[in-house]
């Protein structure tokens, strides 16, 4: 199990510095950063000047490894577009973001494992049949579309949820919270339904289709025979069984979410990093989206990690491998 | 006599047997081939072109549409540039189609060429590819397309930009799609290769490049053609939502993302025909397609039925 974990993280660190790699690239090459901060009236030398305080002159590895360094401890320069830190930019930004993915995620997940295991084992039932035609739906309509629909609905004509914005906030230290005041749950709401629908109904096709599979099986028909109460087989042989490929995904359209709330932001101009970023692509503003993108992968690669070592807790099988192929070395 | 014959033999295929026993996809084939239509035979159809600047009139703007106290002039309402919503919708989903369709051809050359050298020639060429792929494959393909898009805007000017953004959008929504192609095909490539009618070739003394094209190409494209098929909902999506971002077509000539993000901004203040239309064509659109493709999908691979 160790060397199973050694191995993931040097794939993470792998990824990481691959994606550093291109921040770099864009950061450096694409656009004078020079340019960017000096006025047109500089001279020659000046900038020659400047671009050698800022190690600009250096050689290539040089320069990557220490805007490596940097990216480490946050430091990402100057905005085009705001002349601000950027790592301010974004860390101000990041805990709307989380919260409304957290959101979203206990939204898909909480709702859609369990609407899966219903539809899987009735799919007869005529709620089922419902259900499963209204996922298609779900899954074929984009994000974009199904939050302007939410806000005629409940904001427009309702008039019963806000349509934009977090409400008020709570400042913790640096994080600013939506979780403690009314105006902040309430302007949740539609934003986590939105960005997590997709999820939702991709979880629930998944349990359904690992559920009808499972239900299948003879070690169900075993169990039945034992005598075994239902809620005992569907909870305890049937549903553990559909957990591998279920976390796989679920951990996979986490990262999904926080990359889709780009667009959640946007219709419900949401203060988070997304907006951010999509404001720093209409702009062309490449620090902005360096960071963005080493931060998001980050994420990203962090999330995949931890999928992984769930697989050992859902799965002894794995467990009695990773023992056994520690015992070999 | 050959064409009717292939008539015939499509008419008795198990294809046509599945489509004709799905009234859902023929439904799906009905509505997509009239929007499909609608679509290409806008200019005959619209009431005014929409994309010259010299038909739209601001005294036309915020019309409401027909049964909501609209005229006959404006069906559809009109939006903030005095544009005709009902021209609009037909020339916007022209453009969404066009777009769709050569981000599914662009990214299909790209992720079969690359996946069939990755598969066929193999080594250190392989390897680069597949771990370009698998870093690609770690991100949504949104973000890939914002990205590329972004980057293009830090490069060029604005204007310049307007001019090109179609091939722009094209470019970076392509750039981002031809992962699956290629790990398909790479795939099927390392199972076909191996066979006998590709040592044969080989023993015979056939170039690398013909073997690839001519030999193994053929056997491996019935799942490109699956994965095609699906990808041309998601595409269409990807395109409307960059242009609803605001990344993507410009509001000159707005396809039905641009369109739906102009109405947006007046959604609050009750014209609600700006985004609404254009919405549900763009959902009608993309359902229909998709249920076309898993169709077609089901068809082609009993196995995963």
């Amino acid at each position: 199990m160790i060397a199973f974990i050694l191995r993931r993280l040097a794939q993470a660190v792998g990824v990481l510095l691959a994606v550093g790699f291109i921040a770099f690239s864009l950061f450096t090459y694409i656009g004078d950063p020079i340019n960017a901060m000096v006025g047109q009236d500089t001279s020659m030398e000046d900038r020659e000047e400047l671009r050698r305080k800022l190690g600009l002159d250096d050689s290539p590895p040089l320069q990557f490894a220490r805007f490596i360094g940097n990216a480490a401890s946050g430091r990402f320069g100057l905005s085009y577009r705001t002349s601000d830190p950027v790592g301010r930019l974004i860390l101000e930004r990041l805990p709307a973001t989380l919260e409304l993915s957290l959101c979203a995620a206990i939204f898909a997940v909480g709702l859609g494992v369990p609407l899966g295991v219903y539809t899987g084992l009735y799919p007869r039932h005529w709620t089922s049949r419902a259900l499963q035609a209204v996922s298609l739906i779900g899954i074929s309509l984009p994000t974009f579309l199904i939050g302007i629909m939410l806000i005629l609905f409940f904001a427009v004509i309702l008039n019963v949820l806000p349509s934009f914005g977090r409400g008020d906030t709570v400042k913790f230290g640096w994080w600013t919270s939506g979780f403690f005041t009314w105006s902040g749950l309430k302007a949740l709401i539609l934003p986590s339904i939105t960005l997590g629908l997709f999820q939702l109904t991709l979880i629930m096709r998944l349990v359904r289709s690992e559920m009808l599979e499972v239900m299948r099986t003879d070690y169900i028909k075993f169990a039945r025979a034992r005598g075994l109460s239902n809620r005992a087989i569907n909870f305890g042989h049937a549903l553990k069984n559909t957990l591998v490929p279920v976390i796989t995904i679920t951990g996979l359209q986490l990262g999904a979410i926080i990359a889709f709330a780009i667009v959640t932001e946007t219709v419900f101009a949401w203060p988070g990093m997304g907006q951010l970023f999509v404001q720093s692509v209409q702009f062309g503003d490449i620090p902005v989206m360096a960071a963005y993108l080493l931060l998001v992968s980050f994420f990203f690669v962090v999330i995949n990690m931890i999928v992984d070592l769930l697989y050992f807790v859902v799965d002894p099988r794995l467990r009695g491998m990773g023992a056994a192929a520690a015992g070999r070395h | 006599m050959a064409l009717i014959d292939s008539f015939r033999r499509a008419a008795d295929s198990d294809i046509w047997h599945s489509f004709r026993a799905s009234p859902m996809t023929m439904a799906a084939a009905a509505v997509t081939l009239f929007i499909v239509l609608a679509a290409f035979l806008a200019p005959l159809i619209a009431l005014q072109n929409p994309f010259d600047p010299a038909n739209l009139n601001l005294s036309d703007a915020m019309r409401p549409p027909m049964f909501f106290g609209g005229e006959w002039s404006f069906p559809m309402g009109s939006d903030d540039q005095g544009r005709d919503l009902y021209s609009a919708i037909l020339y916007g989903t022209r453009l969404s189609l066009e777009v769709g369709l050569a981000v599914v051809f662009f990214s299909m050359i790209l992720g079969i060429g690359l996946g069939l050298v990755a598969g066929y020639v193999g080594g250190t060429l392989d390897a680069i590819i597949m771990r370009i792929a698998d870093v690609q494959l770690t991100f949504p393909a949104i973000l890939i397309a914002l990205l590329i898009d972004g980057v293009v805007r830090g490069v060029i000017s604005v204007k310049r930009h307007e001019e090109i953004a179609v091939f722009v959008i094209v470019a970076s929504i392509s750039l981002a799609f031809w992962v699956q192609y290629a790990r398909t095909v790479r795939g099927s490539v390392m199972v076909e290769r191996n066979k006998e009618y590709v040592q044969a070739a080989r023993v015979i003394g056939l170039p690398r490049w013909l073997i690839m094209f001519r030999h193994v190409l053929p056997n491996v494209m019935g799942p490109v053609l699956v994965i095609a098929t699906i990808n041309l909902g998601l595409a269409i999506i990807t395109e409307a939502t960059l242009s609803f971002l605001g990344v993507g077509l410009p509001s000159t000539q707005p396809s039905l993302g641009t369109l739906i993000r102009i109405g947006n901004e007046y959604l609050n203040s009750g014209e609600w025909w700006i985004t609404i239309f254009p919405g549900l064509t763009l959902a009608a659109l993309v359902l229909a397609v998709n249920l076309l493709g898993d169709w077609l999908r089901d068809a082609l691979n009993p196995k995963l039925r």
